[in-house]
């Protein structure tokens, strides 16, 4: 199986999607000095996914579901879900994308295939093998991008769904983004093949389904990796275990100080409760974003000049989208008793 | 009309959406297991699947299948192997409606029996009806006619919620007059088994037929028993059990589940709420002694409600109050 490779045009629309999600997040994170407040609960950041997300997502097609986690800023943005409909939903505002009724963690766009969110680290992922059933009886080619994070591959939900899933040749794409850590724990402390120096793609294994270690740091190879996993699917052969190894940049949420202010991100784990801020900084260094941006600016598939006016007009976009947000009024409060059932 | 038992009649309420509508599927440990089952041969595995012992994918699987414009049915035999899969039925499936702004809706039933009171000891026993009731975003149904149950199991599939349908396993081979064709039962309407003027009862799936026992001796006593089965207790049709206590003034609620779990809690406390003006003394009680359910014959006898604690506890309400 040959896949051709991203055109040129392609790579500048993967770059410009990594771009929107990081300043996306940026905003998310000023927010809390900007204004504060305005956030209310948990909100957990993609940075550090973003060349992993764009590039599993390039092989979206319409038709197709995506369903992921709590961290689930990045993929709507990916797929196409208006980002001043986005933050207005994590200011509970009444033009959020979900009414203001499910805030950061559950964001979903059902009309841009984005179906859902669950907050429960795990259990998202039969959800979208049941989408993946649906998809196989309507015999259309259709599969399911199933996101996750390493912590939730220790979950009896992520065992059961990949057997289920082999058995019945569903066809969704299982993506572990890996991150190293579980909220503060890394994963050798909680995951025995980690702790064997084994890659988490060899889960695979127990449930006979291609198993593959990819650097998610890097869109092109995640898109590669993803896309023989997809056309496996589409072809009726069953999922994929694709584990994405990606840096989270930011700590795994924001503080949370009841009564209130100040929320803010503290500095990652590594250096908060391991004291490895060489790690960190190593992590940062290898940024994807900046390092995808040089790629392309060197290979000449795009300028230097075409660059700064990429990031001017996503930070153009972004700051639209925060001052939407905060002009947003709150929904009315009858609004609360709504949508409880269908 | 036919004679059914009540597990052939669920099962009819199955037949009866699956034929009608392409999108419902079946699912479930231990079912379709070859091409003879019944399921399987008219539906095809498309719609019909045996899965291994793996409630939560199971479960989570008909969350995300509902999403995606289907409406599964997921057998899961026993309703305490729901509990393995806690997160799905309680804080999966009823959410996502309402965290999406209505986004997407969760048609889906999950089929489960309860309160198998037969020698089953301790973990197959419980009636944990009221586990569900008071979760937004979810339905329960407890049938206690077979007409009931092909009747609320086709509006459960038709419903575009979840619904917890909750079937009494002891009511499993107890024999009812069915409807043939279409049957439809709606939900948060009560059913009055029994009318009378002296005293109501409210009771769910097995303890009903109970109840009406009961209310057979009291007859023969002189004091009239209304007994109400509200048929599905959420939602719930507090309205028929208000206008009967209204007539009455006097109310028993009796429950399989011990006294702090309980349907009949929750009810007893509506109506004290909003009966008040219309009870003429405290209302009472009948639950399972607070024990887990016991393996010995006698003892279990012992702990689960009977016809003689349901007459005792009328006996006592007539006594009490003005």
């Amino acid at each position: 199986m040959s896949l051709q490779s991203p055109s040129s045009e392609q790579q500048i629309e993967m770059l410009t999607q990594m771009l929107r999600i990081r300043e996306f997040e940026e905003r998310v994170k000023r927010t809390f000095t900007e204004y504060p407040g305005v956030i209310r609960g948990h909100t957990h950041l993609a940075d550090g996914a973003e060349a992993s997300i764009v590039g599993a997502l390039s092989h979206f097609k319409k038709g197709d579901a995506a369903l992921a986690t709590y961290r689930c800023h990045g993929y709507p943005l990916a797929l196409g879900t208006d980002p001043k409909a986005m933050m207005a939903e994590i200011l509970g505002r009444a033009d959020g994308i979900c009414k203001g009724l499910g805030g950061s963690m559950h964001l979903t766009d059902v009309a841009n295939g984005f179906l859902g969110t669950s907050g429960i680290v795990g259990a998202g992922i039969p959800h979208a093998a049941g989408a993946a059933w649906a998809a196989q009886i309507r015999k259309k080619g259709e599969v399911v991008f199933c996101f996750f994070g390493d912590g939730a591959s220790k979950q009896g939900a992520f065992h059961e769904t990949l057997n289920i899933a082999s058995l019945w040749k569903l066809p969704v794409i299982f993506v572990m983004e890996n991150n190293g850590y579980n909220v503060v724990t890394t994963s050798e402390q909680e995951d025995a093949n980690a702790a064997a120096g084994q890659p988490l793609a060899i889960k695979a294994t127990s449930y006979v389904m291609p198993g593959v270690t990819v650097d998610g740091t890097d869109p092109l190879a995640v898109a590669e990796v993803v896309g023989h996993a997809v056309a496996r699917a589409r072809a009726g052969e069953g999922p994929s275990l694709i584990e994405s190894k990606v840096y989270r940049l930011s700590a795994h949420g924001n503080i949370i100080a009841p009564p209130g202010v100040p929320l803010h991100y503290p500095e990652h784990e590594a250096i908060t409760v391991f004291g490895k801020r060489e790690e960190y900084e190593a992590a940062l260094r290898g940024d994807p974003v900046p390092r995808f941006r040089g790629k392309l600016v060197q290979s000449g598939i795009l300028s230097g000049a075409a660059a700064d006016a990429l990031n001017a007009q996503v930070a153009a976009e972004m700051d639209v989208a925060v001052k939407f947000a905060v002009a947003s009024p709150f929904p009315a409060l009858e609004s609360a008793l709504d949508n409880v059932y269908a | 009309m036919a004679q059914l038992p009540f597990i052939a009649a669920i099962d009819a309420g199955i037949h009866q959406e699956m034929r009608r509508d392409p999108n419902v599927l079946y699912f479930g440990q231990n079912l379709a297991t070859t091409e003879n089952h019944e399921f399987v041969a008219e539906y095809g595995h498309d719609r019909v699947r045996v899965t291994p012992i793996s409630e939560t994918a199971e479960i989570g699987i008909a969350i995300g299948a509902a999403m995606a414009g289907l409406r599964p049915v997921v057998e899961l035999y026993m309703a305490e192997f729901m509990l393995v899969a806690m997160d799905q039925v309680v804080n999966e499936a009823p959410r996502f409606r309402y965290m999406t702004g209505g986004q997407v809706k969760v048609p889906l039933v999950l089929k489960a029996g309860f309160g198998f009171a037969a020698g089953w000891a301790g973990q197959h026993t419980g009636s944990l009806t009221a586990l569900f009731m008071g979760v937004p975003g979810l339905k329960v149904v407890v049938p206690s006619t077979a007409a009931d149950a092909k009747g609320l199991m086709a509006t459960a599939i038709r419903d575009d919620n979840p619904v917890v349908f909750m079937h009494h396993y002891l009511l499993t081979l107890e024999h009812g007059e069915v409807p043939d064709g279409e049957h439809l039962v709606p939900f948060g309407v009560a059913a009055v088994r029994r009318t009378g003027s002296d005293v109501t009862i409210v009771a769910t799936g097995w303890m009903v037929n109970r109840a009406l026992g009961a209310a057979a001796t009291l007859a023969a006593e002189g004091i009239e028993v209304e007994v109400i089965d509200p048929r599905t207790v959420a939602p719930l049709d507090l309205d028929t059990i208000l206008t009967s206590v209204a007539k009455t003034g006097r109310l028993v609620v009796v429950d399989q589940a011990p006294r702090h779990a309980t349907v009949g809690g929750i009810i007893a406390a509506d109506v004290a709420e909003f009966g008040f003006s219309s009870l003429k003394a405290p209302i009472l009680q009948v639950n399972a002694r607070d024990v887990t359910v016991p393996y010995s014959e006698p003892l279990e006898a012992y702990v689960i409600p009977d016809e003689a604690r349901i007459v005792d506890a009328v006996r006592r309400v007539m006594q009490s109050g003005g």
